[in-house]
C-alpha cells in the first residue's frame, strides 16, 4: 500500500494527465475554486497550475480554518487566556495571527497559552494541571470538529473546557454562490472534509444552484482527476457531485464522527473573515455540554467592534479567491511567514503562506 | 494546523492506537473508528483517526490513474 502514493505522484503520470485536459476545452475560460488548505500546499509544491491549460484558473477560497476565524474571536481567547487560573491551548498557528494582540503577545504579557497538535493533548494537559482551568481554543471544520467532540463525549476532567471556533464547509460553499460577482464554475471539494461529512450536504447544494463539483484527495493525480471529472461536467452541462477519492470518501461519510458532532454541538450563525456573517455555518456546544463552554462560563462573548484587518491586508479578497496573494502589495514585503500581516500569511495552510513558501525563485 | 495524513495502524489498546508511516509513528485516537484493526490504514488527524482507507479503492485509484494517463513510462510503484 506504501507504493501507491508514489505511483499518484509520478510526474510523467502528472504531466500526461495534465496535458489531456486540453481536450476538454469548454472554449471558454473555466475559473475553478478548491476550499481546502492543504489542496492548496498540494497544488503549490507539486506546480499543478503550471501545467494546467490557459483557459482554467484554480482559485483558493476560504479553506484554511486559522484564516477564516475572525480576529473577534481571537480576540475573546486572549482575554480568556489572561483570566487569572486559566491555560489556554491550541494550535500553534493560531496564535501567531494577529488580532487587538496575538495570543502569541498575550503569552509575553503573562497569560499560560501552550501549543498543543490536538485536542487529546488539551486533555491531557488538564489532568496534569487540576488546579487550573485548561481552555481548548478550537477551530477547524468537520475533520476537526470531530476530535473536538470525541474528546468531549469521551468525559474529559472537570477542569476542561471548550471555545469552539469551529465551522461547517457546506454553509461557507452556498454563501460563495449566494455572493453578488462572479462565481466559480466548479468546486474542489475537501476530501479530509468529506471522509466525515460523506457527499449527502453537498448534493443538497445542487437542489439550490447546479454546479459541478468533484471531491478530491491530495497527491497530484487525485487533484488532476478530480479537476477532469468537473471539466467533464462542464462539456456535459452536467452538476453533480463526483467522487474522485473513492479509498477514503463514502457517501454516508464516517457515521461515528458526524454522531460524535451532532451530539456535541449544534450549527449557529457564525462570522468568516472576509466574507461576513453565513447563517448555520458555526459550531456552538449544546446545552448538555454548556458547562464546557468557556464563553459561557465566564460570560464573555466576541467584541464585534474588534475589526479583521486593520493594516490594509487583503486576506479577505483572498479568501474569497477574488485576489490572488501575489497581487497583494504587501506580499513577500513586508508580509513574510515569520513576520505576517495577515493570518493567510500565518497558517501552514494559508494561501498566502502556500504561495510564498513554493514561489518561483 | 495539522495536515491529515495517511497512517497504518500497527496496534492498538481500546481507543488508543499506535500508527506508523515511513518511519514515523505516533499515538491515535480511534474513537471514531471503532471497529479498525491493526494492518489497515488510517487518515490521521490532529491526533484522532477520521476514516479507515479502502485498500481496493486505493488500489483502483492507481489504475485509474494508470489509465489516464498518457504517459507510457515505466509502472514504478505500482501496487
Ligand atoms: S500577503 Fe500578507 S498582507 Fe497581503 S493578503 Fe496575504 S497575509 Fe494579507
Amino acid at each position: 500500500m506504501k507504493e501507491w502514493t508514489s505511483g499518484l505522484r509520478d510526474p510523467g503520470r502528472v504531466r500526461g494527465l495534465a496535458a489531456e485536459m486540453a481536450a476538454l476545452d469548454p472554449g471558454r475560460p473555466i475559473r475553478l475554486m478548491h476550499v481546502c488548505g492543504t489542496h492548496e500546499h498540494a497544488l503549490c509544491a507539486a506546480g499543478i497550475r503550471d501545467l494546467l491549460p490557459e483557459w482554467l484558473t484554480l482559485v483558493a477560497g476560504p479553506g484554511c480554518p486559522v484564516c477564516v476565524c475572525p480576529a473577534s474571536e481571537i480576540d475573546l481567547a486572549v482575554r480568556i487566556a489572561a483570566l487569572p487560573g486559566v491555560t489556554l491551548a491550541t494550535f500553534g498557528d493560531l496564535v501567531r495571527v494577529p488580532a487587538r494582540i496575538s495570543l502569541a503577545q498575550a503569552r509575553t504579557r503573562g497569560a499560560d497559552v501552550r501549543v498543543v497538535y490536538g485536542v487529546a493533548d488539551a486533555v491531557a494537559l488538564a489532568r496534569s494541571l487540576p488546579d487550573r482551568t485548561v481552555v481548548f481554543f478550537a477551530v477547524g471544520f468537520e475533520t476537526t470538529a470531530c476530535t473536538t467532540a470525541a474528546a468531549l463525549r469521551a468525559s474529559p476532567p472537570d477542569n476542561f473546557q471548550v471555545l469552539s471556533s469551529h465551522r461547517l464547509v457546506p454553509p461557507a460553499l452556498q454563501a460563495l454562490l449566494d455572493l453578488p460577482g462572479e462565481t466559480p464554475d466548479g468546486f474542489l471539494l475537501p476530501g479530509h472534509v468529506l471522509t466525515v461529512t460523506g457527499t449527502k450536504a453537498y448534493e443538497d447544494l445542487l437542489s439550490r444552484r447546479p454546479i459541478p463539483m468533484a471531491v478530491a484527495g491530495f497527491e497530484p493525480l487525485d487533484i488532476l482527476q478530480a479537476i477532469r471529472a468537473i471539466l467533464e461536467q462542464v462539456r456535459r452541462g452536467r452538476a453533480e457531485v463526483v467522487n474522485a477519492y473513492p479509498r477514503a470518501v463514502r457517501e454516508q461519510g464516517n457515521r461515528a464522527a458526524r454522531e460524535a458532532i451532532a451530539e456535541v454541538f449544534e450549527a449557529a450563525d457564525a462570522p468568516w473573515r472576509g466574507i461576513g456573517t453565513i447563517p448555520g455555518s458555526g459550531l456552538r456546544l449544546r446545552p448538555a455540554f454548556r458547562h464546557r463552554d468557556a464563553g459561557e462560563v465566564f460570560g464573555l462573548a466576541p467584541d464585534p467592534a474588534v475589526q479583521d484587518a486593520p493594516t490594509g491586508c487583503r486576506c479577505g479578497e483572498v479568501l474569497l479567491g477574488r485576489q490572488e496573494p501575489e497581487e497583494c502589495p504587501f506580499f513577500g514585503n513586508p508580509c513574510v511567514p515569520d513576520d505576517p500581516m495577515g493570518p493567510c500569511m500565518v497558517a501552514q495552510e494559508g494561501t498566502c503562506a502556500a504561495r510564498y513558501r513554493h514561489r518561483r525563485a | 494546523m495539522c495536515l491529515a495524513v495517511p497512517m497504518r495502524l500497527v496496534r492498538r489498546d481500546g481507543p488508543v492506537g499506535w500508527a506508523e508511516v515511513q518511519g514515523i509513528s505516533r499515538e491515535v485516537r480511534l474513537d471514531l473508528v471503532p471497529e479498525v484493526r491493526p494492518g489497515e490504514w488510517l487518515i490521521v488527524h490532529a491526533g484522532y483517526a477520521i476514516e479507515v482507507l479502502d485498500e481496493e479503492e486505493a488500489r483502483e485509484s492507481l489504475e485509474m490513474a494508470l489509465r489516464a494517463s498518457e504517459d507510457p513510462g515505466t509502472v514504478g510503484g505500482g501496487p
